[in-house]
Formats: structure tokens, C-alpha cells, sequence
């Protein structure tokens, strides 16, 4: 298992270090009746050669880290002497492959996750409060959106705000443009894809604050009751402090489901304005012919970086928590 | 004051009952209207006159007689042999399902009866499979399958897939064991079974709820998933969801979407009967992690 979870990623830092080899190149004088030209041209045979002796490639050490389409700290530091305002030096980093989609990857795991947290609740509270007989069907049909392949599932919603699918003719409609594409602009792709990440992922927390609904205690709940709570008041005083535990266990989950998205990108077919993090590597491995193993294996890495970011401070409350338990 | 609060409590509860509503439309409509659109033709499903053209069909009728047509699913099964790809599937599926479940049980069973917490250490590797972004794993993997000359077989993708998901089946059983009591097999050791036959005949009858529950996620996950499949299969081996992503190029040229949606619709069929037999199940699954901390 530990392997299994090792080696790739040191299998990625070690292909990170290297870079693919240039093409061999061989000068020969072309001569001719009216002199002497030089003549560059490809050795295919040594070409092949060299990428089978070492497919590695060459050594490159740390630069492919440090080059345009990872961290770019050259290029971020003319854009930083370069620019003006703030607002330009942004613009001009968010053009680099890897902040662009790092900003796309935090924006979308920023918005989805707390809008998806929020409406979850209420809808867990709302399924609650229905008669017991409608409790089934309606837990069957929220289950869907969230156990379907993200890919199919983005798919559907694809065609569906195509501009001549039932969504995209709709607003078009609406707002009276017949040139208005969800494609075609940037800000409207992003808010469709968060759109549909929140469409996906809501139902998990819906079910798992569900699962803790049925868990608050009765007692209490009458207690608050008879002490005059309204119902607006037992839902924050009491049924929300019974749940922070599980918050708290869906918050990780979802930063973690929300960092990673790709998928949608794919099918959404939104590279040309949305790109995240695991896209970049998909497409370096993509890269016909001649994957880029090291510009793949940096940014894997890169972004394992980012996750332990984002998880080091629940990791520690784990580990606290579990030496708690222990002693 | 008595009505006012009356009326005030059954506002919010028609708001709410309104929201669920709502949502239960968002979720249920995209797969109602594709399911109903992939019997119609293109010019139907991506009307450009009028959307209802997809509720009746109209041109559908024109074109072939009947409001219902099945070109969609003979042309996505039959032209496309999508069927070769459905059945590279039911071999990576079932394969993931059956080696994760087995090393599950039994190694479940042996960590929740060895006494040593090994819990935290289980329940860390699945949360840090969980929070890698597959695709980071698979960059590592690729460049050595190469090497070795097995990259693009069923059975390099069985094992990644078993390797990925193993840490949480094994998390799952692990602390479905834990609930077994141990006066359980012990009673059957008492009585003259060994280790083995404890676990055969006593253990075995009782654990199905846990394993099921475990299965359907390593069945989720081996099915669903888009990464590992896309990147590690030969086109030849290519399982469905990597073959519609393929698809998706070659239809859209073809003005042919239709094979497409009507592979999508029977890509998610499957998963919608799973749901509706083993709601109970996926549900305890889902909530496993966070009810029991």
C-alpha cells in the first residue's frame, strides 16, 4: 500500500528533475557551384537512440521548477517591476500557466465549498421536515448528481447549456442576445463549471448532515422548545454546535474533492479559459508523441505541495486528537 | 401571538419545503431530459427552432416515421462497438471489486483483531489517497509502465485502480470488523475452531452488510473513474468513460452527437439502478467517516 502510495510520487520528483532531450542536430557544408551553405538538419537515428538509452532525458536539476510554466519567479519579478498597479501585476501573473490555474483551482474550491456547505444544510433541514414517506425518493434523487462519473454528469449539463440545448437557448432567450455563448467568455465558463461542482458535490454534504440530523438529541431539542426557542433559534443553538464535528469532516472532504477538479474541464471542453491544476499535468502527459514527463512530475508535485498546504492544519488536530485518545 | 408564531413557523417551513423542491428538480431534470432526448435525433435534442421540438420530437417524425428512434444507442453500441468497451469495463470493475474486497476482509479482519491501533495510520493513507489528485499519481506511474512494456493492458489498470482504493476498503472493513463482537470467534475458538474456521463459519455469515457496503464504493470507483483509465489504456482496451471522452472528438466532426448522448444515457443507467437497490447502503457508506469521527 505504502508503496503503492510512495513510489509514484517519487517516481514523479525524480522525472521532475530531468528534462526530455533535444532533438540531435547535425551541421554538414552543403556545397554547391555557387559556394558553401551551412545545413542543419535532425539525426533520427541518434535522436531515437538517446531517448531509449536514458528515457529519463537529461539532468536538469531544479530549473524546470523555476521556468515559465511552473513557479516563474523571473517572469513574476519583471511582471512585479514592470506593472504599474497591483491590478496589472495580477494580470500578468494569471497569464502563466501554472498561477492561472492555481487561481482557477482555489477560486473554484473557494466558492463551491462553503455555498455547497450552506445549501446542503438547509436542504438536509428541509428533507427532514418532510412527511416520512417523501424521505426516501428524495434521498434517491439527491444521491444522483454525486455518484454519477463526474465526466458523464458534466456531459449532460454540456449539452444541455450548448446554444441550441435546452439551458443555453433559454438564456439566450432571456436576455434577448442570440450571439450570447456560455463558451465563449471566461467569467461565464468559470461560473458555469462552479455551477456545476456545486450541482455535484451538494449532495454529499446534504447526506452526511442528514445522517447527523437524525443524531440530534430529542431532549434537548424539547428542552430548548419549552424554553420558548423559536425554531429559527433551536437551529442555531442547538441542532449547529451538535454538528460541528461533522462540518468540520465535510469541509476537508470537499477541499479536497474541489482541488482536484478536472473532469468537468474535460468535458466542459474549457481549457481555453479554465484550467486547474490536475488539467496541466493531463495535458503535459497529453502532449502527442512526446509526453513531458518532467514538467508533468513538477507540477504533481507542486500541487501535492498545495494539498499539504491546505490539510496541514487538519492533519495536526488528527494527529493532536489521536494522541489525546492514546494517553 | 400564538397565530403570528404559527404563521411565521409555517412560512419557513413552506420556504424550505420549497427549496428541497427546487433541488430535487436541479438534480433529477438533466438526467430526465437526456434520457428522454437520446430516442430523438440531433436536430430534436439541439433544437435551434424551438425547444419543444425535443418534447414531441417533430423532427423526429419527419425523419423517421416515429417519435421514438433508437439510431442513437445502434449507432453508440453497434457502429461504435461501444458494447467492447462496456465489456472492458465489467472486467476492470469486477476484477477491482473482487481483489479490493478480498485483501479488505482479510486484512480487515486480521487489524481489527490484532489488538495494535493500527486505525490511525489506515485511516491516514486513505485520507491522503483521497486528498492526491489521482492525476499527480498517474504522472508517476506512467513513465516506468512504459518502460516495463506494460502500459495499456486491463491488467496494469486493475491493479492501479485495486492500489488507489484499497487503503479506503480496508479503513471500511477495518472498523466494520471493530463492531463484530470478538466473543464472536473466540466463543468458536473455545469451542475447537481455529483462526481460520473461526473467521470461515462465524465471521463470514455476519460480515455481508459491511462488505457490501464496500464493494459498491470500490465498484463506484473502478467504474467511474476517468483518470487512471484514460491515461494507462491502449485505445484498443479503452473502457467506456474514457471512449465517450474519445468519442466526444470524433461525433462532433461527424455531426453525430447523438451516439454520444445515447452512450452517456447507458453509462449512467447502471449506476441508477445501483442507487435505487443499495440506497441504504451508500448512504451508511458516505457517512461512515463522519459519524464514527
Amino acid at each position: 500500500m505504502i508503496l503503492f502510495i510512495a513510489l509514484p510520487i517519487i517516481s514523479a520528483f525524480v522525472q521532475s528533475l530531468f528534462i526530455q532531450h533535444e532533438q540531435v542536430l547535425i551541421v554538414s557544408q552543403n556545397c554547391g557551384p555557387f559556394g558553401c551553405s551551412e545545413v542543419t538538419s535532425i539525426d533520427f537515428e541518434k535522436t531515437i537512440k538517446l531517448r531509449q538509452d536514458a528515457p529519463l532525458g537529461k539532468y536538469n536539476g531544479i530549473n524546470t521548477y523555476l521556468n515559465r510554466s511552473h513557479l516563474a519567479f523571473a517572469e513574476v519579478g519583471n511582471a512585479w517591476s514592470a506593472s504599474e498597479t497591483l491590478v496589472d501585476f495580477f494580470n500578468e501573473v494569471f497569464n502563466l500557466p501554472l498561477y492561472g490555474a492555481l487561481a482557477f483551482t482555489l477560486t473554484y474550491t473557494a466558492v463551491v465549498t462553503p455555498l455547497v456547505l450552506i445549501l446542503g444544510f438547509a436542504i438536509a433541514i428541509g428533507v427532514n421536515g418532510l412527511p416520512n414517506i417523501m424521505k426516501g425518493p428524495s434521498i434517491f434523487v439527491s444521491l444522483l448528481p454525486h455518484l454519477v462519473t463526474p465526466l458523464v454528469g458534466s456531459l449532460i449539463l454540456f449539452w444541455m447549456v450548448d446554444g441550441d440545448g435546452i439551458i443555453g437557448a433559454t438564456i439566450k432567450l432571456i436576455f434577448n442576445d442570440p450571439d450570447l455563448s456560455l463558451k465563449a467568455s471566461t467569467a461565464l465558463t468559470w461560473t458555469m463549471l462552479i455551477v456545476y461542482g456545486i450541482w455535484h458535490t451538494l449532495p454529499f454534504s446534504f447526506i452526511v448532515f442528514y445522517a447527523g440530523l437524525q443524531t440530534v438529541p430529542f431532549e434537548t431539542l424539547e428542552a430548548a422548545l419549552i424554553d420558548g426557542a423559536t425554531k429559527w433559534q433551536r437551529t442555531i443553538y442547538v441542532v449547529i454546535p451538535h454538528l460541528v464535528p461533522l462540518i468540520s469532516f465535510v469541509t476537508i472532504m470537499l477541499l479536497m474533492d474541489n482541488f482536484r477538479v478536472f473532469e468537468p474541464i474535460v468535458s466542459f471542453s474549457a481549457e481555453a479559459h479554465a484550467r486547474s491544476l490536475s488539467w496541466i499535468i493531463y495535458n503535459d502527459l497529453r502532449e502527442s508523441g512526446n509526453p513531458l514527463y518532467g514538467s508533468a512530475g513538477a507540477t504533481s508535485i507542486l500541487t501535492i505541495i498545495g494539498i499539504a498546504f491546505l490539510l496541514l492544519p487538519v492533519l495536526i488536530r488528527t494527529w493532536q486528537d489521536f494522541k489525546l485518545k492514546g494517553h | 401571538m400564538q397565530t403570528q408564531a404559527k404563521t411565521s413557523i409555517s412560512f419557513v417551513k413552506g420556504l424550505s419545503f420549497c427549496l428541497v423542491c427546487l433541488w430535487l428538480l436541479i438534480a433529477a431534470f438533466p438526467f430526465v431530459w437526456s434520457f428522454w432526448g437520446s430516442f430523438k435525433v440531433q436536430s430534436d435534442f439541439f433544437s435551434k427552432a424551438d425547444w419543444m421540438y425535443a418534447l414531441w420530437g417533430t423532427n423526429t417524425i419527419k425523419e423517421t416515421g416515429s417519435a421514438f428512434t433508437s439510431s442513437g444507442y445502434y449507432g453508440a453500441w453497434i457502429i461504435k462497438g461501444f458494447w467492447k468497451n462496456f465489456t472492458n469495463t465489467g472486467i476492470v470493475v469486477f476484477f477491482t471489486v473482487l481483489i479490493s474486497l478480498t485483501i479488505g476482509t482479510l486484512g480487515g479482519y486480521a487489524l481489527a483483531r490484532s489488538g495494535f491501533r493500527y486505525a490511525f495510520w489506515i485511516l491516514m493513507a486513505a485520507l491522503i489517497f483521497r486528498a492526491m489528485p489521482h492525476i499527480t499519481l498517474v504522472s508517476g506511474y506512467l513513465l516506468p509502465f512504459f518502460e516495463w512494456n506494460i502500459w495499456g493492458y486491463l491488467p496494469t489498470t486493475i491493479i492501479v485502480l485495486v492500489a488507489m482504493n484499497q487503503p479506503f476498503t480496508l479503513w471500511m472493513l477495518h472498523s466494520f470488523f471493530l463492531n463484530v463482537p470478538k466473543d464472536l470467534d473466540e466463543s468458536a475458538m473455545i469451542d475447537g475452531c481455529n483462526r481460520f474456521q473461526a473467521f470461515r463459519y462465524v465471521v463470514v455469515p455476519v460480515m455481508w452488510p459491511g462488505v457490501i457496503t464496500a464493494g459498491l464504493f470500490s465498484f463506484l470507483l473502478a467504474y467511474n473513474d476517468f483518470t487512471v483509465t484514460v491515461m494507462l489504456l491502449s485505445e484498443d482496451n479503452e473502457t467506456i468513460i474514457p471512449a465517450i471522452n474519445s468519442f466526444l472528438g470524433t461525433t462532433q466532426v461527424e455531426g453525430k452527437v447523438m451516439y454520444a448522448v445515447a452512450a452517456v444515457v447507458s453509462v449512467t443507467a447502471p449506476i441508477l439502478v445501483l442507487v435505487l437497490f443499495f440506497q441504504r447502503q451508500i448512504v451508511s457508506g458516505l457517512t461512515a467517516g463522519a459519524v464514527k469521527g
